[in-house]
């Protein structure tokens, strides 16, 4: 496996991740009414669209090198 | 071959499809697998049979999600700037490699800054030591091995940014090669604080 290929895993990884931090940032601001977890749950939302949109700009980048 | 040349730096071996290094770098992140996947398993176990109570929260254990999630956003982006390192060295682009190297650096270092002082200073001030319970134990031993692997990435990427960037005059592809397995090996080392930082910082 290329390093292509490894960091397309790595921003699907990220992507599940931003989705769960988000999850559970607004979980929490439910009960504690923090702000700051308001903020970084729409941010964590923001960022993970954000890394489906590089990942596919990567790919399109990188199209020529091997997946292997 | 000429002896004493190492086999397959560049082209890739008829057999595994790959060149050298890179299986060689494959093998040792498999080896990495089961040693953080065997302390990761045993976090869990210990979390799960810990009787009701005597698990730390995370403000018995001083743990800020906010500089851990900090610190995760440094990773991240330090792996896009490592794997752009690389991109531009196969465009043949050097200068702009190496300052996408520096960058990485300076992300890591960052972490390891801050992990050290906003975390395991006040820790240790405020006697959270690896002996204090068993929690301690484990999030010593998982994010220091952790730490010592990034500074072990650093150690490597200064090399490369330094007196290994001569191989890039001499044998650019070989270079290219180098910086591609240090990538693989950076991506593992940030993959695993994103599976670390839930378990120790959101999970309670």
């Amino acid at each position: 496996m290329s390093l292509k290929a490894f960091h397309i895993l790595f921003v699907a990884v990220c992507v599940l991740f931003s989705l769960g931090f988000a999850y559970w940032a607004i979980t929490e601001y439910r009960t504690t009414h923090e702000s700051a977890l308001l903020v970084c749950g729409i941010f964590s939302l923001a960022s993970g669209a954000g890394m489906i949109v590089y990942g596919r700009w990567f790919l399109h980048k990188l199209r020529g090198v091997s997946y292997l | 071959m000429s002896a004493g040349v190492l086999p397959y730096t560049v082209e890739p071996h008829p057999v595994t499809g790959l060149y050298s290094g890179k299986l060689g770098t494959w093998l040792f992140l498999a080896s990495e697998v089961m040693l953080f996947g065997g302390l990761f398993s045993a976090y869990i176990l210990l979390r799960v049979g810990a009787p009701e109570g005597t698990w730390p929260t995370h403000e018995e254990a001083h743990l800020s999600w906010k500089i851990g999630g900090f610190n995760t956003l440094l990773l991240i982006i330090s792996s896009v700037t490592m794997v752009m390192a690389w991109a531009n060295l196969k465009m043949n682009n050097f200068p702009k490699a190496r300052m996408y190297l520096i960058v990485t650096v300076i992300l890591a270092s960052l972490f390891l800054t801050l992990k050290i002082s906003l975390e395991y200073y006040p820790h240790w001030h405020d006697g959270l030591k690896p002996s204090t319970n068993v929690f301690f134990g484990l999030y010593y031993t998982l994010t220091a091995l952790h730490g010592l692997h990034i500074f072990g990435g650093i150690v490597v990427m200064l090399y490369f940014i330094g007196p290994g960037a001569g191989l890039w005059k001499t044998n650019p592809e070989y270079y290219t090669n180098r910086i591609e397995c240090t990538g693989l090996y950076w991506h593992f080392v940030d993959l695993v604080w994103i599976f670390l930082f839930p378990i120790l910082y959101l999970m309670n």
